[in-house]
């Protein structure tokens, strides 16, 4: 630990004013961060620093994103096998889904990362930590067959289309992790959607078993044909899907770090839930159609509805910012993705575009919510000077 | 600028006729600097052959039209003035539309509506009122050349990044080798749909923007 602060010490100089590497100095000091709190004081006023900044705040998600990531790259391996048929031990099949996950992982960051890197060399500001939290969430929100130049391009977009033309991190309306995603879905439209989820690239020797099936629980039911897997399946993950949205129970274990931490917003997370639910419900009431008919419960264990509750809606840049307006903003969403799925059947999963759209809607609820109170507050005032003249 | 008439004659290509046209290019460009006309850059830039014969389209209304306007602008009553101004743009653009169905008919019906619809094109109406009511003659042809010029050039831009990302294509012919896609690479679906006709625009005023501090509009 000691060699590691006298390194950064002795290498310092090059990049401050005058060093040899002036220009990179906010690389440097990138990385600095990144290993230890700067030892930078306050110079005027009396200010209370908190020990949690945007880096502790971002390495708060990325543990909590540990389990759906462990569980995908499983999964991956798991999938691949069963399609297959064949019968390998544990460890081979994590063996499987690390080398088909980690490239895609190592080129998301890479991309986004030199974006990041380039913009704040030329704007002179810090490198912003945002893309900590983005570049782990695209690759769990994009099947593991995506090519990856694709996962570059879309990572690009996102960054500079989604955030620097805002103006960087905690400017941006939109979640550039699901803009990735969104640039995928509709600019290589067969890359993602169809039964692309599973990485079936037969080697000599091997064959896909009789009968298989590599479609996602929602297309199943979009498609009203083909054998839906059981609840037990779809709540533990044991399903085709995105890399990291398909195990319900790892993101709770997720959410329970980012509620404990503070980091992720509890009422986001459970309004969305209730949302997916209530309208779940109500379709129930018309069930005209066998998805319709779907036990409510069911919209909430598939596809990427936990995921994106619980990763995605809680994103504290593009939600709604007021108490209220994340109830509001949450329950929309769970509301919208259940009505995509069912109604829309060009779209299988809502979950994407429901969020994004409510990400354009969250300036406007808090708009309301703050104006609600503020007239609320001017009643009460005017209440208590009436009888104070009185 | 009316009492110009006491100035004594000037060249055709003065330096302030020159600016009539190179200005509406660059630091005036209807589109990117005064987000006119964005309409019809959503719609016909999927491709560049539209595109350009749009572009010429407008060039031709454009320049008609404000030479027009400007030869009548002693006779235009001030309170009919918009409707004078668009009868003459909508003759022109029939005028225009029976030309294209004649010589270029599967432009002219991948263009549909959008010919009809230079008439509502902001950038025409917007000329005619600022400049060719107060101006004579060559300067305002000179003017409306420039403008429908600011405007097809934006519109070429876009047209042909969208073709060349989109579908690999440039006017129609393949510009992206074979090889390309068996090596994997696909054409990108997102670049035809309107979406992404506003998001090159946008990236062309941030550019155009960062380039040309002037145009910042401190707020």
């Amino acid at each position: 630990m000691k060699a590691l602060i006298n390194l950064v010490e002795k290498v310092k100089p090059n990049f401050e004013k005058g060093g040899r590497f002036e220009k990179l100095h906010r690389s440097f000091e990138a990385f600095e961060t990144f290993l230890y709190v700067k030892g930078d004081v306050t110079r005027s006023g009396s200010h209370i620093r908190d020990a949690i900044d945007m880096k502790r705040t971002m390495v708060h998600v990325i543990i909590a994103l540990i389990p759906p990531l462990l569980f995908g790259i499983w999964n991956v391996g798991f999938q691949h096998y069963r399609a297959t048929g064949e019968e390998v031990a544990f460890m081979d099949q994590v063996l499987f889904g690390l080398i088909h996950v980690l490239p895609i992982i190592i080129v998301s960051y890479a991309s986004g990362l030199a974006i990041e890197f380039i913009f704040a060399s030329a704007r002179d500001h810090e490198v912003n930590e945002g893309f900590l939290v983005s570049g782990m969430l695209i690759p769990l929100v994009i099947p593991v067959t995506t090519p990856l130049w694709m996962v570059a391009v879309a990572t690009i977009f996102a960054v500079i289309i989604g955030k620097e033309v805002f103006g960087g991190t905690g400017m941006n309306i939109l979640n550039p992790a699901l803009l990735a995603r969104a640039f995928l879905f509709f600019a290589y439209p067969s890359y993602l959607s169809g039964e692309v989820w599973i990485e079936t690239t037969l080697q000599e020797g091997q064959q896909l078993v009789d009968g298989f099936s590599g479609a996602t629980a929602l297309a199943v039911m979009a498609a009203g044909e083909g054998a839906m897997p059981s609840d037990f399946n779809m709540f533990f993950g044991f399903i085709p899907g995105s890399i990291g949205e398909t195990s319900t129970f790892a993101i709770l274990l997720g959410a329970i770090v980012l509620i404990a931490t503070g980091i992720g917003s509890f009422r986001i997370m459970a309004s969305v839930f209730l949302g997916g639910l209530a309208m779940g419900l109500i379709l129930n009431l018309f069930a005209v159609n066998d998805f319709m008919a779907m036990p409510a419960y069911r919209h909430l264990i598939m596809g990427g509805f936990a995921f994106g509750a619980v990763y995605m809606a809680t994103d504290p840049v593009s939600a709604s910012q007021t108490g209220v307006g994340k109830y509001i903003y949450g329950v929309l969403i769970g509301v919208i993705t259940v009505l995509i799925r069912v109604v829309n059947p060009a779209y299988p999963e809502g979950m994407m575009l429901a969020i994004l759209f409510m990400n354009v809607f969250a300036p406007l609820i808090d708009h309301y919510v703050v104006e609600s109170r503020v007239k609320k507050r001017m009643k009460r005032m005017q209440k208590i000077r009436l009888q104070t003249q009185a | 600028m009316s009492e110009k008439n006491t100035v004594p004659k000037e060249s055709l290509f003065s330096p302030k006729n020159r600016k009539l046209i190179t200005d509406p290019i660059g630091t005036s460009n209807p589109i990117t600097v005064q987000v006119l006309g964005v309409c019809s850059v959503l719609a016909v830039t999927v491709q560049l052959r539209a595109s350009l014969v749009l572009a010429i389209a407008v060039v031709a209304v454009m320049g008609f039209a404000n030479v027009i306007i400007s030869l009548l602008r002693h006779g235009i009553p001030p309170r009919i003035r918009i409707i004078v101004q668009l009868t003459v743009i909508a003759s022109l653009v029939i005028l225009v539309d029976q030309i294209l169905k004649a010589f270029v008919y599967d432009v002219s019906r991948q263009l549909s509506v959008f010919v009809g619809l230079i008439i509502t094109n902001c950038i025409i109406m917007g000329r005619l009122e600022a400049f060719a009511l107060q101006n004579k003659v060559w300067p305002s042809f000179l003017d409306g050349i420039g403008n429908a010029a600011g405007y097809g050039s934006i519109l070429l831009l876009v047209a042909a990044v969208r073709e060349l990302l989109g579908s690999g294509t440039l006017m129609g012919y393949q510009m992206i080798p074979n090889f390309m896609y068996n090596f994997g690479y696909v054409d990108n679906g997102l670049m035809i749909l309107p979406p992404m006709a506003l998001i090159t625009v946008g990236v062309i005023i941030w550019v155009h923007r960062h380039r040309d501090k002037a145009l910042v509009d401190v707020s």
